[in-house]
């Protein structure tokens, strides 16, 4: 069996200014097999990748490619010595047609001038292999996530890699088109090539992979067959602790019979969405539930005065309250989390703190300036509260994991004291640790009589955190459930359009 | 408390030192020299601080726009209306009413300054044309406005009033080092003393980001661009009192240029983020001493340019922190290497 090691990695460490971040780790690969790299964020998985793909450089350790010892001093060494990476965002260029994504860099050559025609056909006999038919002529942002992921993974393969490297490719694509991938997968092992798939949907892990290494904390946990660990056995040995303590969360009583309006929004329409009526309820948590693009995010813009309103108005309070810019609702305590976090939310090369503070200053007013003291004060506070994991307040929000991103995007809003805190996929791309906690933290703000409106895809978090829904499809209200009334099966129902069954 | 030597102000500092001293050195202490003639003092450093005064006010107002990514490359022109507003009124040959008042004068320049920063502001917070192109339109058109007001003319004056905004003294030093002081200290209460500084680099940064956030970015650029024009009339109207007239052809010609590198100089990146206001200071003050240097060493003209542009690209090495990086491996592998043969 040794012999069908392609790559094998031993002691690895590397250690970043005040964090070791692999202490020792080791991973190996066979060819013909799709191998998970399960670990909560920050637990080592990303540096472990780039360490293999020459982003990072190791502290020391081996690694040995095909019976061959490399060290990959660029992402350009790495692809020589046979690994191809496709990561998270897709990085390729979308104004540029999908042949030239393709080929870019080493496109096929005549006389000194590209041979686009040998480029565009090549191209297509390439994507056949895939099942995908496009016009390889057309600029690439003309297709969705899913294409594009696969026109990289095409990429990918084509430069003859003998490893193939998946960092979370399923976090923005749908049920089918994870499917559609998963088959391409099953079809690279087949021909022999080893992939390793980084990924938090540990659902996902079970329907392709292998065998299955754990990292925590920077540590090697351990490697294992995919078949001979269970779920429950697999989530604790990533967090280190037994997964009932994450089941504990207790779910909300129910739904508060007596509880007062807070805020209400009548005939409520953007240029994204129409006919918004909704209520939500002091001390509640509101869902906003279905498709994504269903309108659940569009709402909550709305509310918050992210998007401009055309029509409508809205009540706090039973008093008309006017909303015409995020600053308006932030002056009204309300809060929102973006679901994009890092296109809307952290603002990635200021500090913590700053980004902790920024929401209360904007509250407070220009000229009350939040003092520096102030910000240390509060942004400490919150980093203990929510247990966000920095050497510093004065890291950059950049550098942290996302699940830390989100909790000091949680902090941020907080710090502001907000009655009513929107949070749009709050626990997306973020490890299930991260996510309990989070889903805690929501729970408890609840409990102290905070409103809260948690829009997600998963239906298992929402039945969880939820007293209250409104269901979404076509960008409108489908369907309004509370109390006992939610389940995952009433949800989906309402979404699939049975609402009468 | 951070370490000095890790602030954006101590770079920047360093190098204008060294060349100041270097300059020192070659000129036998000439350009330290400082005398006093009538109770002022006349010398090298003092026509640095007084020729400087003028970028070190537009690059404090510059700072800024690029602070949030953007930039105004209209400085120049503004520059020449407000020169040609001025003196125009100083000459009574517009507004006759006001008798050549130098005051009245100055405080409608510097109006007409906040109302191009003003159509600057409208057209990039409002209208989202990319600031470059923005203000690229006031660059071209600037001019035009400026000889229109000008009829056309060079504008003379005669008013000993006006000249001394330039040419007079404080306490034996130049007003204009007063004015830029004026003018940085204001702008430093601006962006410590309340949230707006902050609020730039966050704009800067992550623009959507700082919007749900609550930051009135729209209020925000335009504030930032009626005080570029405002720190541009400024400049012009310096300029033209240093020149006792108003020539719309040639007044701040290029001048955007020099601001951007004095900014760019002091460390703040061109696609925004942190800035400081003391260091874009600091680099035009390198700017200025760039230049005098070139002239009191008797640099053939044709050579000046050629001369300038080797020392701002050695600036610019320096400030380059991939540059250094590059430096400092090679010297740690040289010192590596040493050590292995000892």
């Amino acid at each position: 069996m040794e012999n069908d090691l392609i790559l094998r990695m031993e002691h690895i460490h590397k250690t970043f200014p005040g964090v070791k971040a692999l202490d020792d780790v080791e991973f190996s690969l066979k060819a013909g097999e799709i191998h998970a790299l399960l670990g909560e964020n920050g637990a080592g998985k990303s540096t472990l990748i780039k360490v293999l793909t020459g982003v990072e450089t190791k502290d020391s350790g081996t690694i040995v490619m095909d019976g061959r010892e490399i060290s990959p001093k660029s992402p350009i060494d790495a692809q020589n010595a046979g690994i191809s990476t496709v990561y998270q965002e897709v990085n390729l260029c979308p104004d540029l047609s999908i042949a030239e994504n393709i080929f870019i860099g080493r496109e096929p050559r005549k006389r000194g001038a590209i041979d686009w025609k040998s480029v565009n056909e090549k191209s297509r006999e390439l994507l056949k292999e895939f099942d995908l038919y496009l016009n390889v002529e057309e600029s690439l942002d003309n297709y969705s996530v899913a294409v594009q992921q696969m026109i990289a993974i095409a990429r990918a393969v084509d430069v003859k890699a003998k490893v193939l490297i998946l960092d979370e490719p399923t976090s923005s694509l749908s049920t089918q088109e994870v499917e559609k991938l998963f088959d391409i997968m099953r079809m690279l092992r087949e021909r022999g090539m080893g992939i390793i798939f980084v990924t938090h949907f540990l659902d996902q892990v079970y329907q392709v992979s292998d065998s299955i290494t754990i990292l925590r904390n920077g540590s090697f946990v351990g490697t294992y067959a995919a078949d001979k660990l269970p779920m429950l056995d697999l989530v604790g040995k990533m967090i280190g602790k037994d997964f009932e303590s994450l089941e504990a969360i207790p779910k909300l009583s129910g739904e508060k019979k007596d509880a007062e309006e807070l805020l209400a929004i009548k005939d409520g329409a953007t240029n994204e969405i129409s006919d918004v009526n909704v209520s939500i309820a002091k001390g509640e948590v509101t869902g906003f539930s279905g498709l994504l693009g269903s309108g659940r995010s569009e709402i909550a813009r709305l509310i918050f005065g992210a998007d401009k309103k055309t029509s409508g108005t809205t009540f706090i309070d039973g008093k008309e309250a006017e909303i015409g810019n995020p600053l308006d609702a932030i002056k009204r305590g309300i809060a929102f989390c973006p679901e994009d976090r890092k296109k809307d939310g952290i603002i990635g090369d200021m500090s913590i703190r700053e980004n902790i503070a920024i929401a209360l200053q904007s509250k407070r007013g220009l000229l009350h300036k939040v003092s520096r003291k102030e910000a240390d004060k509060i942004a400490q506070e919150l980093i203990d509260e929510l247990a966000i994991k920095t050497p510093s307040a004065d890291q950059k929000i950049k550098n942290l994991s996302g699940g830390n991103q989100q909790k000091v995007l949680l902090a941020r809003w907080l710090a502001t004291d907000p009655r009513l805190l929107i949070l749009d996929e709050p626990t997306r791309g973020i490890d299930i640790g991260a996510k309990a906690e989070i889903q805690k933290i929501v729970v408890e703000l609840a409990g102290r009589g905070m409103s809260c409106i948690f829009i997600s895809s998963e239906l298992e978090e929402m039945e969880r955190c939820c007293t209250r829904m409104f269901v979404l499809r076509d960008k409108k209200i489908v369907g309004e459930l509370s109390g006992d009334e939610i389940s995952q099966a009433s949800i989906m129902k309402r979404i699939a359009g049975e609402n009468k069954a | 408390m951070k370490k000095f030597t890790k602030t954006m102000e101590f770079k920047p500092l360093c190098i204008l030192i060294a060349i100041i001293l270097v300059c020192g050195i070659i000129s036998g202490g000439d350009f330290f020299k400082v005398t006093i003639v009538d109770g002022h003092f006349y010398g090298r450093l003092i026509d640095i601080l007084r020729n400087g005064s003028r970028y070190a006010i537009l690059a404090a107002g510059m700072t800024m726009a690029l602070g949030t990514g953007g930039t105004d490359i209209s400085v120049g022109s503004i520059m020449a209306i407000s020169g040609a507003i001025a003196c125009s009124i100083v000459d009574e040959r517009i507004l006759g009413g006001l008798h050549g008042n130098v005051a009245l004068a100055v405080i409608l320049a510097l109006c007409a300054g906040a109302l191009c920063g003003a159509w600057n502001g409208f057209m990039i917070a409002k209208l989202k044309v990319q600031p470059m192109v923005a203000t690229m339109i006031l660059l071209t058109a600037g001019r035009g406005i400026a000889q229109l007001i000008a009829d056309g003319k060079i504008v003379t004056i005669t008013s000993e009033g006006y000249y001394s905004i330039s040419g007079g003294y404080l306490l034996g030093f130049p007003i204009p080092m007063f004015i830029a002081t004026g003018v940085v200290i204001l702008f430093l209460i601006l962006t410590k003393g309340t949230a707006f500084g902050m609020q730039v680099e966050a704009i800067g940064v992550n623009q959507n980001s700082s919007r749900l956030a609550g930051i009135r970015v729209e209020r925000n650029l335009w504030i930032i661009y009626i005080l570029c024009g405002i720190t541009a009339a400024l400049a012009g109207i310096i300029e033209s009192a240093g020149i006792k007239g108003a020539d719309c052809n040639n007044c701040g010609l290029m001048i955007e240029m020099d601001g951007i590198l004095a900014v760019a100089i002091g460390g703040t990146s061109l696609a925004g983020g942190r800035f400081s206001i003391i260091s874009s200071v600091i680099g035009a003050l390198i700017v200025q001493t760039i230049s005098t240097t070139i002239y009191a060493f008797g640099v053939a003209p044709e050579l000046t340019r050629v001369a300038k542009a080797i020392i701002v690209i050695i600036v610019c090495l320096i400030q380059s922190q991939a540059f250094m990086n590059k430096i400092k491996a090679v010297g740690i592998r040289r010192s590596g290497k040493e050590a292995q043969a000892a």
